[in-house]
């Protein structure tokens, strides 16, 4: 079974489905050392560019901010949950490291 | 390859929409494909309706457009009934109670909670008295802003027959219905500057030119302005004067240029400021003249804009708030409208007042106000004696009247923190506990949710955005602070010198910032003026965060509750969607967990 995955509105939303699965405005902690300076990224999702999809993950490329640091930038494309039997499962977000992947380029 | 949006676009958009929108009222929310909801969703905008963000499913914004801003005898009221009746949904907000109005920063109005299931009903009742939606979101041509009392205050050149003329060319015109991205224009006559040409996507400003020995009256044209995503521009000249009677073929040439060669495969670069940038003002002209216009176009006049006010930075307010004189002898009378949200009793008791004393027009303007038109002189008192004149005041104090809010994690999907409200509790804080210097009468704070700039914080004296920090180890929201913004002869966006201020510091961030100015400032110096003079890191260093008596309620993340007022406000709590009458409906994949 396939799955649509889109980003819309501006980059608000993540929809897996035709349902909103990930909001901007969420706080994430990434592990993405060249991105600043800070040991983990404390990083504030402003927008999402692209969606993508490679072995079940599904990632998204985000613009954001760290607000520990003040740096703004894309730390890649984090991954925000999996899709498993054709369901897609949000991953823990506020409680997990997320690490960037690598661009994955068939959604 | 072409985005979704553009696919779903090329398979049904424009007027058609309509039938297909009727078709699922009837048939209610449950009715949308599962498979189509993002494409419908994204289609309805045409009709003026947004879904709203997260956790509220199935209810819907609706944008009524009304071309600068008039609001004919006979429709506010409808207004105020459609929200009384509609617009009210599952929790309440504590400012501002269970239905209310929202006028905008573009002179349109919005409703919050509508169902879908009432929108024929409510597209009848608006449609009778010559209200519409249509186009009022979407990837088209927006509602057409200008100086709120073309026709009645002292004009330079008539907009208003121009105005009315685009609209009726240009709304529902299969032509221009499906453009790369939403088409922003502002048409304005007179010499204050007050139509904010300088941020719309298209401007037509007043200008005059000699021609066979003649002064012909008429327009300048410019193109490319707007503040959203980070990548705020300013509205650049074409070098081209169009008489009035040539507006609407000038412009509709502009748009079908931008219906051409706007970037219809990603929608981030879409606008056409950014087509502006890459092509330049002179190849843009070009290609206009050999494309898309049959006649020659004819250079630009000469401008008025030396003699502009609004938002100029002078001490003197040019924000029609207050009691004006009109062309014809009768008087206009601008009510402050805080954060440019009004009861629905409250809009019903205006609609009253402006039957009673004045022809029973009502006008919006961009900074959210409303003005009741067309008092005779010595109907004045009375009004001003009304009591509905305290909480909208005609003479508010600065700190009221300069507020300017977005709509924020209230119903918002781009948001970042909460807005409306937030501004209230600020404005009443700083009018309690902030004194201004002497003189400045008119000092605009303006408070936008995210990057988009709804209440475009950009031309304000302090710009106030949305963003996140951490305070004492806990995640709040926060707010990045310009300053120094404004319009006038020389518009000038704010520079962002204060980054991710917890939201309860900004009122004394902004108290500290104010003392500063008082006691450093030049004999009469704007406060514009004195952030023009000095550099952004001293500028940092003015702004000095602190926590005072100021209380937020809204330090949590509120994007991550269903309703931020609401007593239960986690998602879980959300009755979303609910069916026609607001009971909560099977979700049909069930949320994981
Ligand atoms: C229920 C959801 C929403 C609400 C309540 C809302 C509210 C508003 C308001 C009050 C304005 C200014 C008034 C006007 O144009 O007449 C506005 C404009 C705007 N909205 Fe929204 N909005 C919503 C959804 C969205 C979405 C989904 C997007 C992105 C696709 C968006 C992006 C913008 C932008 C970019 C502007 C104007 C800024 C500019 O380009 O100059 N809004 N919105
Ligand atoms: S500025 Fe952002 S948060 Fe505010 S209404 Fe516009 S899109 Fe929403
Ligand atoms: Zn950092």
């Amino acid at each position: 079974m396939s799955v649509a995955l889109r980003i819309l509105d501006d980059g608000a939303w993540l929809s897996v489905n035709d349902q909103r699965r990930v909001s901007v405005s969420e706080l994430w902690r990434v592990n993405a050392p060249g991105f600043c300076e800070c040991e983990l990224v404390d990083f504030l999702a402003e927008g999402f560019t692209e969606v993508t999809a490679a072995d079940n993950e599904v990632a998204i490329e985000t613009y954001g901010q760290c607000i520990r640091c003040g740096v703004s930038g894309v730390p890649g494309h984090l991954p925000v949950g999996a899709i498993i039997q054709g369901r897609y499962r949000d991953y823990d977000r506020e409680n997990v490291v997320l690490s960037p992947v690598g661009r994955a380029d068939q959604p | 390859m072409p985005s979704d949006v553009e696919k779903w676009k090329s398979e049904v958009y424009g007027n058609e929409i309509r039938e297909h929108l009727f078709r699922f009222a009837e048939e209610g929310w449950d009715s949308i494909p599962e498979d189509e909801t993002d494409a419908w969703l994204e289609r309805f905008k045409w009709w003026g309706l947004y879904h709203q963000r997260n956790g509220q499913e199935s209810y819907f914004m609706m944008r009524i457009g009304t071309p600068n801003g008039v609001l004919e005898p006979g429709q506010t009221e409808v207004v105020a009934e459609l929200a009384r009746e509609y617009a009210t949904g599952p929790a309440s907000n504590p400012e501002f109670g269970e239905a209310y109005v929202d006028w905008t920063t573009r002179q349109s109005i919005q409703l919050h909670w509508l169902k879908l299931e009432d929108i024929p009903e409510i597209f009848a009742k608006m449609e009778a008295v010559g209200l519409s939606s249509q186009q009022a979101c979407g990837d088209s041509w927006r509602n057409i802003v200008g100086n709120p009392m073309a026709g009645k205050a002292p004009e330079f050149v008539d907009a208003l027959p121009v105005i009315q003329e685009l609209n009726e060319r240009f709304k529902g015109n299969e032509d221009h219905s499906n453009l790369p991205r939403k088409w922003k224009v502002s048409v304005t006559g007179s010499a204050n500057g007050s139509g904010q040409g300088d941020i719309n996507d298209m401007a037509f400003e007043p200008a005059y030119k000699e021609i066979a020995g003649e002064e012909v009256r008429g327009f300048n044209v410019r193109v490319g302005g707007g503040l959203s995503r980070n990548e705020p521009r300013l509205a650049r000249s074409l070098d081209v004067f169009a008489r009035p009677e040539r507006v609407a073929d000038v412009a509709g040439g502009i748009s079908a240029l931008f219906r051409e060669y706007g970037d219809r495969e990603d929608r981030y670069n879409a606008r056409i400021k950014f087509l502006v940038d890459e092509w330049g003002t002179e190849k843009f002209r070009r290609i206009l003249q050999e494309e898309f216009v049959d006649f020659e176009l004819e250079p630009a006049g000469t401008d008025l804009r030396e003699q502009y006010t609004y938002n100029a930075g002078g001490d003197k307010a040019g924000d029609l708030v207050g009691v004006h004189e009109q062309r014809d002898g009768n008087y206009f009378v601008g009510l402050n409208v805080l954060v440019g949200r009004m009861g629905a009793s409250d809009t019903a008791e205006l609609a009253q007042l402006a039957d009673e004393y004045g022809s029973g027009e009502i006008r919006i303007s961009q900074r959210q106000n409303v003005i009741i038109t067309d008092v005779p002189e010595e109907r004045l008192d009375d009004l001003l004696d009304e009591e509905l004149l305290n909480q909208y005041s005609p003479d508010p104090h600065p700190f009221m009247r300069g507020s300017v809010a977005c709509t924020g994690t209230e119903f918002c999907s781009l948001s970042i923190v909460e807005t409306k409200n937030r501004q209230v509790r600020y404005a009443r804080w700083l009018k309690e506990n902030v004194e201004l210097p002497e003189s400045v009468e008119d000092f605009h704070i303006h408070l936008s949710g995210c990057t988009a700039s709804c209440a475009q914080p950009q031309i304000a004296d302090i710009s106030l955005r949305g963003m996140k920090t951490r305070k004492n180890g806990e995640a709040v929201e926060a707010l990045d602070i310009g300053l120094g913004g404004g319009l006038g002869e020389n518009p000038q966006f704010a520079k962002w010198v204060g980054q991710r201020v917890p939201a309860d510091e900004v009122p004394g961030a902004i108290k500290n910032l104010i003392n500063t100015f008082a006691d450093n400032r030049t004999d009469g110096e704007s406060f514009r003026e004195f952030i023009a003079r000095h550099e952004e890191d001293e500028l940092s260093e003015f702004i000095e965060p602190e926590e005072t008596s100021y209380d937020d309620p809204m330090m949590h993340n509120t994007k991550l509750t269903w309703y931020p007022y609401a007593e239960e406000d986690s998602m879980d709590a959300s009755p979303a969607p609910t069916d026609a009458d607001g009971n909560p409906l099977e979700e049909s994949t069930p949320a994981d967990d």
